[in-house]
């Protein structure tokens, strides 16, 4: 059943933040955190492309076990690059920055963020760290894996390491910078009657995901930053040569990393979790439980790292108390999970756009999170490390898993981005596209891994052939996955059916308002005194409530202040 | 044994069948949980479709028993796996005391391994069966990994430090292995094989080798088991000049010098390849000396002459330019 | 948004606004302890491996300035303090005066920082091709800045060191990464509180900050307190090692 929004047409609000005033420089200075999410959908967007040429490069590569496509030097790039794109440029920033900036005020019934300026000052700090990027990329590229290993970064690789270095060490600061807004924006910036457990699941996930920008991304600055000097100066901590240790820097380096999937994966199931109870017109299965779910993810993240470091010949006890903290982070997840299928029991549910986005995200994060548990078992990882298992693993959770949700969330949330709706039966066709693309692409990855396929190989055994073939195929439908939504959402921005205050309807703060939305937001400051997601007590919905609505009283949307 | 799916490499060591064993189970469990959710949201979302425009769900909060329950089970479940694979672990770092040791160094792009008796490879280790064996590794460079998928072993390779790795080969046969940490250009093809004889064979390969009667092929053989081929690359875009055409020519040293291309000078380029080299190149080759015999010298010889009539590349050949017109 | 008088437009009440920009203060704190925290790590470990090449590199390092610096910041950390109370007390010229002996101080600060660190320079301990622990030892006349009887003990140091662990010299480098590292970093946040603080001068003159409304100052000097608290960490780290002999 498709959601139809009941009455007369809506129409295009006179005033609202994207026509409040016109210029380059409205937008380059601006300080409206809509304004200054659609500057980040821009950038996101660009090293999005970048990454996935990249990746394009790869899979048309891998089609021979020869490699006559591309030297061993070239392809050794373009899967680096393809990393560096996507994680510190795509994944890192998208939802948080794009959907995380846009929405958090609203939702919480505020203003803008705490501190505006610092806002638009993350972007800018973004934007240099990847015009340092790439600049690596145009001069000879990086060839050092994302990762970065020492002492093959700092030593003996003839790329571009430095510049992408100091990229990457910039763009870090735009992580802090949006993470410690978010923060503080939550704790002091809630309108009045808004409590802490009536916040939307996905305020929650973004403040679990903040706790660990600010925690986590200072420390690879500190890494990458010693390992610059190290390139460029001579210091020795990594070095062996000088009595420098190479594990040192993988210690650091994951103490970052590993919380960082985090920052990657917690925003996406924040969506999630709006979009099933919306969808399913029914509070989200567990409320509390999947809060602290959110923040148990993000600390007991901190404590995983040397997962990624079992076969390097560390303590054989430290390993193996990584691995049984492994199995712990392992537990919220699946408490989510379960959450979420949950909400689907009595509830009403219809089939639009964001709602198959959240189901493809179910199944693929199902399986993405449950062969982390073969990795996260050290008899199994001395096996599959390195292998193209480990690939296929962080794929389906950061492409099945929070790529599912970014493109989710910017379906659900076009319509109050931009006032009006994206064509539903084109984006239903595309997300189609995109599963079974997706699931072509990178389930041969997993036979592949478990066949002895190490990564990173530009050249391979004749016998991987088929699999490689298989993902390459599955990767030219994913391509056409993705780009769909591209046109077709930008061509809806500017030509889609208008889409009213709340098309869905959803219960957030932030469908209380016109869509798009005022500069300021609300016209007056909301109060609030209704539960997340709790549509037998929402009149001002329209739904059928069997036996009425509930004693609570909902105040009216524009309240005294 | 027989590995348990087609995908899975031979189980050919002592950890083969457990590690297998441990995978099969957590891909049963992990199996059991991805369709029990797969079919409920289906279930689910079937079962519990929009019937009309304004219809809401059922309004409820949750259910204490059922969030213990979901945490706890999965957290039996996984501490169990968790043990499991972690004796496994313990096991393999552990090696037992009468091993027989042999030394593996990795370098870009190339692995030298060492018999206890001193015998050197290049790209092959040769083991007996039903033994135990431990590697003792370092690197020369960066950090490589050692894996052989057959043995369900893996291993960093780490400058500065040695790791150790143990197995027991249990099934006469080659065995891929590869090098598993990205290790710069070519570490796609930094691997080789294992090779497990009888007790028997071994010692006798320890001991002596057999020789193939055509020098150039064995040679050709040797060029690339030695890894030769992968720096002096034929069409001359190698880190080290093509040897296309130059037995007999003449070559162009970095120092201005030239010299003639004849048995001396390869052979001298072999085992000290540090004492002249070709212009435009950097002094990254390794020496031979100790890992090849004369009679590997003289077939490696042997091949290099026969590339006389090769095609020269315009571009990274070592011959000497005014020499390069005159042929 | 709109600014009316101190108050932002994202805000409802100065208390609001104060608690805010107080949190994100402490928070970006948070983010450099563990920024610090990386490299502090590193020096850990490697102190703890090479303890002797570190123990020779920190006897290089000169007690006088390096304990006169740490005077120096403390005296800073007062001043700043002085700066918040008059602000809080309303004294708005006070706020002024003591803002401007933390600036000096800042300075004192960098100038013997840049006698130390040139010094480094041309005694060869600056990690790279040059780098040589026994330079002045080995050349007196080039390291005139140095006592005789100075270099006597360190040259006995060396030689002690060098028995214990024969590549003391590739180490040592270790410990003037760390050094120029730690330090450095340091000295780049208190270029930035400088700056801060030359900000807040401004405002202070211009006569904005009042009992009422004096947060900028407050979190500026969270701020410097903080980079005081690290050199009060790199001091004994870095100058006091094995110096009970």
């Amino acid at each position: 059943m498709r959601t139809q929004p009941t009455g007369p047409e809506p129409q295009m609000p006179e005033k609202h933040y994207l026509n409040a005033t016109y210029g380059i420089r409205s937008w380059l200075l601006t300080t409206d955190h809509k304004r200054i999410a659609l500057l980040y959908l821009a950038s996101v967007t660009l090293f999005f492309f970048i990454g996935g040429f990249f990746a394009m490069m790869i899979r048309l590569h891998l089609l021979t076990p020869n490699g006559y496509l591309l030297s061993a030097d070239t392809y050794n790039r373009m899967f680096t690059m393809h990393g560096v794109a996507m994680i510190f440029f795509f994944l890192i920033p998208s939802i948080p920055a794009v959907m995380g900036n846009f929405l958090i005020p609203l939702m919480i019934g505020a203003k803008d963020l705490a501190f505006p300026k610092i806002n638009l000052l993350s972007w800018y700090v973004y934007v240099v760290g990847g015009m340092f990027t790439l600049w690596s990329m145009v001069n000879g590229g990086l060839d050092t894996g994302w990762t970065f290993y020492t002492p093959l970064s700092t030593v003996y690789s003839n790329s571009a390491v430095a510049p992408a270095v100091v990229g990457v060490f910039i763009t870090g600061f735009s992580s802090i910078l949006t993470g410690l807004n978010f923060l503080v924006t939550i704790h002091t910036m809630r309108a009045p009657g808004m409590t802490w457990f009536r916040l939307p699941l996905f305020v929650w996930a973004h403040y679990a995901t903040s706790i660990v920008m600010i925690l986590g991304t200072p420390v690879v600055a500190i890494t990458l930053g010693l390992a610059g000097m190290e390139r460029l100066f001579g210091l020795g901590f990594f070095n062996p040569a000088m009595g420098g240790d190479p594990i040192l820097f993988q210690h650091l380096f994951w103490f970052y990393s590993h919380p960082a999937v985090y920052i990657m994966i917690l925003p996406a199931m924040g969506v999630i979790s709006e979009l099933i109870p919306t969808f399913a017109r029914k509070k989200l299965f567990g409320y509390h439980f999947v809060a602290a779910a959110s923040l148990a993810i993000a600390v007991i993240g901190f404590l995983v790292w040397t997962h990624h470091m079992f076969v390097t010949g560390q303590s054989t006890y430290a390993a193996v108390a990584f691995s049984f903290l492994t199995f712990l982070v392992a537990i919220p997840s699946a408490v989510k999970t379960f959450n979420w299928t949950a909400t689907l029991f009595g509830g009403s549910i219809s089939f639009d756009t964001p709602m198959l986005y959240a189901f493809g995200f179910l199944g693929l994060f199902l399986v993405g999170g449950l062969t982390g548990l073969f990795l996260g078992s050290l008899g199994t990882d001395i096996n599959i490390h390195d292998t193209y298992f480990v690939v296929a693993h962080f794929h389906y959770i950061m492409v099945g898993g929070a790529v599912m949700g970014y493109l989710g969330g910017l379906h659900f949330w076009w319509p109050k981005i931009t006032g009006r709706m994206y064509p539903e039966w084109l984006a239903r066709i595309a997300a189609f596209i995109l599963f079974i693309g997706f699931n072509f692409t990178f389930f041969p990855q997993f036979i592949l891994g478990i066949m002895g396929m190490p990564r990173r190989y530009h050249v391979y055994p004749p016998e991987f052939q088929i699999y490689n073939v298989m993902s390459t195929a599955g990767a030219s439908i994913l391509a056409v996955g993705y780009l769909l939504p591209m046109v077709y959402l930008t061509w809806a921005a500017f030509y889609g059916k208008v889409a009213g205050e709340n098309p869905w309807p959803a219960t957030g703060l932030e469908w209380k308002t016109q869509s798009p939305p005022l500069t300021e937001n609300f016209e007056v400051t909301p109060v609030v005194t209704w539960e997340a997601y709790d549509f037998h007590n929402r009149p001002d919905l329209g739904l059928d409530v069997p036996g009425g609505h509930g004693p609570r009283i909902v105040a009216p949307a524009h309240g005294d202040d | 044994m027989q590995s348990p799916l087609p995908i899975f490499p031979e189980q050919a060591s002592n950890f083969a069948g457990n590690v297998d064993a441990l995978f099969l189970f957590i891909l049963m469990t992990t199996l059991f949980f991805a369709v029990l959710v797969t079919v409920l949201v289906i279930f689910a979302a079937f079962k519990f479709r929009r019937k009309s425009e304004k219809e809401v769900g059922d309004e409820v909060e949750g259910n204490l028993v059922l969030e213990i329950g979901w945490t706890l089970i999965p957290l039996v479940i996984a501490l169990g796996i968790f043990a499991w694979g972690a004796v496994i672990y313990v096991n393999y770092r552990i090696a037992p005391r009468d091993t027989l040791d042999v030394y593996v160094i990795g370098k870009q792009w190339m692995w030298k391994l060492q018999q206890p008796n001193g015998r050197k490879e290049i790209n092959e280790l040769h083991v007996p069966v039903n033994r135990n064996i431990k590697l003792i590794m370092g690197s020369e460079d960066v950090i490589h990994d050692f894996y052989v998928p057959a043995f369900r072993v893996k291993m960093d390779v780490v400058p500065g430090r040695y790791n150790t790795m143990w197995f027991r080969p249990t099934k006469v046969g080659k065995y891929h292995f590869f090098c598993s940490q990205y290790c710069g250009t070519n570490h796609a093809v930094m691997g080789g094989w294992v090779t497990v004889m009888d007790p028997a064979e071994y010692a006798a390969w320890l001991s002596g080798e057999s020789g193939d009667v055509n020098p150039v092929s064995a040679g050709e053989k040797l060029f690339t088991q030695l890894a030769c081929v992968t720096c002096h690359l034929a069409n001359g875009t190698g880190r080290a000049p093509s040897l296309n055409g130059v037995y007999g020519a003449k070559v162009l040293l970095a120092d201005g010098s030239t010299v003639t291309a004849d048995e001396a000078y390869i052979r001298e380029s072999i085992l000290q390849p540090k004492a002249k080299i070709v212009a435009g190149y950097q002094p990254v080759m390794p020496t031979f000396q100790g890992l090849v015999t004369e009679e590997q010298i003289l077939n490696l010889t042997a091949y290099i002459k026969s590339l006389q009539s090769q095609p020269v590349p315009a571009k990274g050949a070592g011959i000497a330019p005014a020499a390069a017109g005159k042929k | 948004m709109h600014r009316t008088g101190s108050l932002y437009g994202q805000f409802k009440t100065l208390e609001q606004q104060k608690d805010t920009a107080t949190l994100g203060m402490w928070i970006f704190l948070v983010t450099e302890v563990m920024f610090f925290g990386g490299i502090m790590l590193a020096y850990t470990i490697n102190r703890h491996t090479y303890f002797h090449a570190f123990a020779v590199g920190s006897n290089t390092l000169s007690l006088p300035l390096g304990g006169f610096n740490t005077v120096v910041l403390l005296a800073s950390s007062f001043t700043m303090a002085m700066a918040v109370w008059s602000a809080q007390s309303g004294k708005k010229q006070l706020i002024s005066i003591f803002l401007t002996l933390t600036i000096l101080l800042g300075f004192v600060f960098f100038g013997v920082k840049y006698v130390e660190y040139a010094q480094k320079f041309h005694h060869h301990l600056v990690p790279g091709k040059n780098f040589d622990i026994s330079y002045c030892v080995d050349n007196p006349s080039k390291c005139e800045d140095i006592s005789a009887a100075d270099l006597e003990r360190e040259r006995g140091e060396i030689e002690e060191a060098k028995a214990a662990d024969p590549n003391l010299n590739a180490h040592a480098q270790l410990y003037y990464s760390a050094y120029f590292g730690m330090t450095g970093l340091h000295a780049l946040h208190m270029v930035i509180g400088a700056g801060l603080l030359l900000w807040l001068l401004k405002g202070s003159l211009a006569g904005q900050f009042t009992a009422e409304w004096n947060n900028p100052v407050d979190i500026v000097g969270l701020y410097w307190h903080f980079v005081d608290i690290v050199w009060i960490y790199l001091f004994p780290l870095l100058y006091l090692i094995d110096r009970h002999k």
